[in-house]
């Protein structure tokens, strides 16, 4: 019975950790989400726009004050939402002044659609962030320390009194936020007009213009949503996770493998497809060496795209 | 461009090239400045590897670290385990590399775009964390106090100069000649259109691996000689984002697609960033990712097609797009009329029995069976979404069949690929036409040569005379994307001619075209019909194809709903229902 409790124990306990960083990693993938299913540009970027709002959040929760004024549940809380509307103006601005030469009418003559020229900027874009975040912030790792961090709510004793789970308090914060800040995504996307313009931008640029959508402005705007998004995932996962300025690279792969695996195009797949990386990552230890944690989610990964490339929610959209 | 390789000519200036290099190289004193010299020949090669799969093919690969990292792996734990020397242990990394390339590219190749950059991402980070549960965090290789020169252990940095510069010509000179190979055209005309190329005979899968092979042995063999250089391998080092960053970044920036371009890249890029790491790195850490990323932001925005592009487009600017329109074609009028309607009996070159094609429920060909006589020209016609398209689809192999046979001369060619079909002698056009834009007619047509053609010259000489038929012999350098749609379709029926077809299918050759365009059209079909070429045709307007076609084949709903002569299957009630509603067919 000892033994099969541990076990029982174990399972259980990566399971719950695996759903909690799983809802956060959906969070982050849904923004690249739309960015990627929008824009349809692979933007190496994301992951430093990520340690942005992991800077930023730090930032508002300390210096800014708000945890002294908030407490230990909100202040982080305010602090992730917060950075949102942040990253949106520097997404704005990084899409109106670069981006934007690399994408849409400006490339249609290039070859490859000007798919080389989009992976050059944004790794540029990648370099000087993390690089200008390394010269500001220097390079000793942050995390927004609160009694949350290192706190957790025990569940049980359940099945008689040998199992009981411990669930880290700020991840269980930073998990009901990103739901609720996904619902919300989902809600904009497909009940409001202008999520309705974005979805046909995304579908048909050509078709959507002659509709009368302004799609320029919705890449935009998808660009700024997608980085707020991922900023305010980014912001989540500073409270519970020490960063530095070359966090960045660690969660692109995270980022990308979620939104391929939930199908490209598809922005509530991409929470989906976050939340199965989460499972797998945390899963994967109780079989796998810890430094096989990431091999595994790469596994996942090739196996889902040679068996469904389309994605696990997407739409196959290729016509001969 | 292709067919016109001269070893000399081709090598002299990168040979040349090298010689300032070294040259230049020497003048150095400082063991650092030297280990730059040496960064930049290695990245350079790094990048020529990138770019013969990526650049010629269009596939961006992100995963070029894979090759990189088991290519220093494999020459550091040779001469660490088994005290192999790096001059046999850089050869077999090569090999590795190339098996890893075939390796992975075969199951990758399946993907397209960009799921097949993302997966290309995840083989060197899952490696990385192999390599590091392995146990092998940090490789050091021993120092060979006598004897090192057997051990790749120069005494002087310049020994390591001179090996990265002669390997980074190698792969200048290999990536040289695959641009003017018709290998090269091939990978070109993958990236161009690859559904177009698979129609005109390409083997896609073997001309991909072909190239991933290539490049993953010079990954391979150049990351085995990036270990020997810096004395240490670590995981992260060989088989981190930035190293396959790096590969894409200097072939990117110095220009893609063309073996300077990663030479370029690599010259400018590579001391750039590392004086002003050792220069300011110590006062404002991370500066040169700063300064490089903001180099590469800024050339790639002033040319979004790399340096060589861009400077190339500014010096020596293209020769006017739409130069001379050569207006009607030059067809000789009587040469059409030869051609005489194929006896009773004569033979059957198409044979297509029972085909069907369902997508779920929906039938889009339902038990479609007809012969072509050889020499025809057989006529498919019905309304939008008829089925029509879907039907050559499946003859020529892009789309499988859901049931049914086709003999093409008598032999079952049911199941095969495109270029398989392309190969037996059937030429294809498309409703959208679909041309490599970026290449000249010539090299249009050539691409649909070099299948039927073992000698390159023949090929050339093929395609030639395929556009001397179609009339556009005034127009072999213009580019495909200055040309008007009539003449795309032209360059379209050479290009399929010149694989010296039996029968051609032809897809809405005459659709978007003016009166005037469509009998010019008219008379190059029936001319090459003359020539002995069976033609299958699509159209769904019936006036010119009442003119051309010698039996017509009516579909409706994925099936046949007629089939004969032209004038009595443009009696027949059920065909003018089809076209025109119950009305009009109850008063005809």
């Amino acid at each position: 019975m000892g033994e099969l409790a541990i076990i029982t124990e174990n399972i259980l306990q990566a399971l719950a950790a695996g759903l909690l960083i799983g809802c956060i990693y959906g969070l982050m993938c849904a923004g690249l989400g739309v960015i990627f299913g929008v824009m349809r540009v692979i933007n190496f970027a994301q992951g430093d726009f990520m340690m942005l709002g992991m800077y930023s959040a730090y930032y508002l929760a300390t210096s800014f004050g708000l945890l002294a004024v908030l407490g230990p549940f909100f202040g982080p809380v305010a602090a992730a939402i917060i950075t949102g509307p942040i990253l949106f103006i520097i997404g704005i601005f990084v899409h109106r002044y670069l981006v934007t030469r690399v994408t849409g009418v400006q490339v249609a003559g290039l070859e490859g659609e000007g798919h080389f020229a989009q992976l050059i900027l944004t790794l540029g874009v990648a370099l000087v962030i993390s690089n200008g975040a390394l010269i500001f912030f220097g390079s000793e790792p942050h995390s927004i320390r609160t009694p949350l961090s290192r706190t957790a709510w025990e569940v049980g004793p359940i099945f008689g009194d040998a199992v009981s789970i411990f669930i880290n308090k700020a991840r269980l914060v930073g998990a009901a936020v990103s739901v609720l800040v996904a619902f919300g995504l989902y809600i904009f996307v497909t009940k409001f007009r202008f999520g309705k313009a974005l979805r046909a931008a995304a579908d048909n640029p050509q078709s959507a213009t002659y509709v009368g959508v302004d799609v320029d402005q919705a890449h935009r705007i998808a660009f700024g949503l997608g980085i707020a998004i991922t900023g305010v995932a980014g912001g989540l996962v500073a409270s519970y996770y020490p960063f530095q300025p070359y966090v960045g690279i660690e969660f692109v792969i995270v980022m990308y493998a979620g939104v391929v695996l939930g199908g490209m195009g598809s922005i509530i797949g991409a929470f989906w497809g976050g939340l199965i990386i989460g499972l797998v990552q945390q899963m994967s230890t109780l079989i796998l060496p810890t430094q096989l944690q990431n091999t595994a989610i790469f596994i996942v990964f090739l196996l889902v795209i040679f068996l469904k490339p389309q994605g696990l929610f997407g739409r196959n959209a290729e016509r001969t | 461009m292709f067919g016109r390789y001269s070893f000399i000519r081709e090598t002299l200036p990168i040979v040349g090239f090298a010689a300032v290099y070294l040259l230049f190289s020497y003048w150095f004193e400082s063991s650092y400045y030297k280990l730059i010299l040496t960064l930049v020949p290695i990245w350079a090669t790094m990048g020529l590897a990138w770019n013969l799969l990526s650049g010629y093919s269009g596939l961006v690969s992100f995963g070029h670290a894979s090759f990189f990292g088991l290519g220093a792996y494999t020459t550091t734990l040779l001469l660490v385990k088994f005290g192999i020397t790096p001059w046999i242990g850089i050869p077999i990394s090569m090999v590795v590399g190339g098996l890893s390339g075939a390796l992975i590219g075969w199951p990758t190749f399946r993907l397209r775009g960009h799921y097949f950059a993302l997966a290309m991402l995840a083989y060197p980070l899952a490696l990385l964390y192999v390599f590091e549960w392995l146990g092998y965090q940090e490789v050091a290789i021993p120092y060979k106090r006598e004897n090192g020169l057997a051990y790749m252990q120069f005494g002087d940095q310049f020994g390591y100069v001179v090996t990265a510069t002669l390997m980074m010509v190698a792969a200048m000179v290999l990536s040289r000649w695959v641009e003017l190979s018709r290998f090269g055209l091939a990978l070109l005309a993958i990236k161009q259109n690859e559904a177009a190329a698979d129609a005109v005979g390409i083997d896609i899968l073997r001309a991909k691996l072909k190239a991933i092979i290539l490049s993953g042995a010079i990954a391979g063999a150049i990351g085995g000689l990036y270990a020997i250089v810096l004395l240490v391998v670590t995981p992260p080092s060989v088989f981190g984002m930035l190293t396959s960053a790096q590969a894409l970044i200097v072939t990117l920036f110095g220009g893609v697609g063309t073996f300077w371009g990663p030479v370029i890249g690599s010259v400018i890029l590579i001391p750039l960033s590392e004086v002003l790491h050792a220069e300011l790195g110590h006062i404002l850490p991370g500066i040169q990712g700063v300064v490089f990323g903001f180099a590469i932001i800024g050339v790639i925005i002033a040319a979004p097609e790399g340096l060589f592009w861009g400077i190339r487009d500014r010096f020596m600017p293209v020769p006017s797009r739409r130069g001379r329109d050569t207006g009607t074609s030059k067809v000789p009028e009587a040469a059409s009329m030869h051609r005489t309607k194929p006896a009773a009996d004569a033979p059957v070159i198409l044979r297509v029995c029972n085909v069907s094609k369902n997508y779920g429920g929906l039938k889009a060909v339902q038990n479609v069976n007809f012969d072509v006589p050889k020499g025809a020209i057989f006529g498919i016609i019905g309304p939008n979404g008829a089925g029509k398209t879907t039907l050559f689809n499946l003859l020529n192999g892009f789309t499988p069949l859901s049931t049914g046979q086709i003999f093409l001369d008598g032999q079952d060619i049911t199941g095969l690929r495109p270029n398989e079909v392309c190969r037996l002698g059937v030429g294809r056009t498309f409703q959208i036409v679909r041309p490599f834009m970026r290449m000249s007619v010539l090299d249009n047509v050539i691409v649909g040569a070099i299948s039927a053609n073992e000698n390159d010259d023949m090929a050339r000489q093929q395609a030639l005379e395929a556009i001397e038929i179609v009339g556009l012999a005034d127009s072999v350098d213009r580019l495909a994307n200055s040309l008007t749609n009539k003449e795309l379709r032209l360059m379209e029926l050479a290009r399929a001619l010149a694989g010296k077809p039996k029968l051609m299918l032809l897809d809405e050759t005459l659709a978007g075209l003016g009166s005037g365009e469509v009998e010019d059209l008219l008379h190059v079909i029936r001319f090459i019909a003359a020539r002995g070429v069976t033609i299958v045709i699509i159209e769904h307007t019936m006036q010119a194809m009442v003119r051309l076609a010698d039996t017509f084949l009516v579909l409706d709903h994925g099936a046949v709903i007629g089939l004969g002569e032209p004038a009595d299957v443009t009696k027949d009630p059920k065909v003018i229902e089809a076209y025109l509603g119950k009305k009009w067919a109850n008063r005809a």
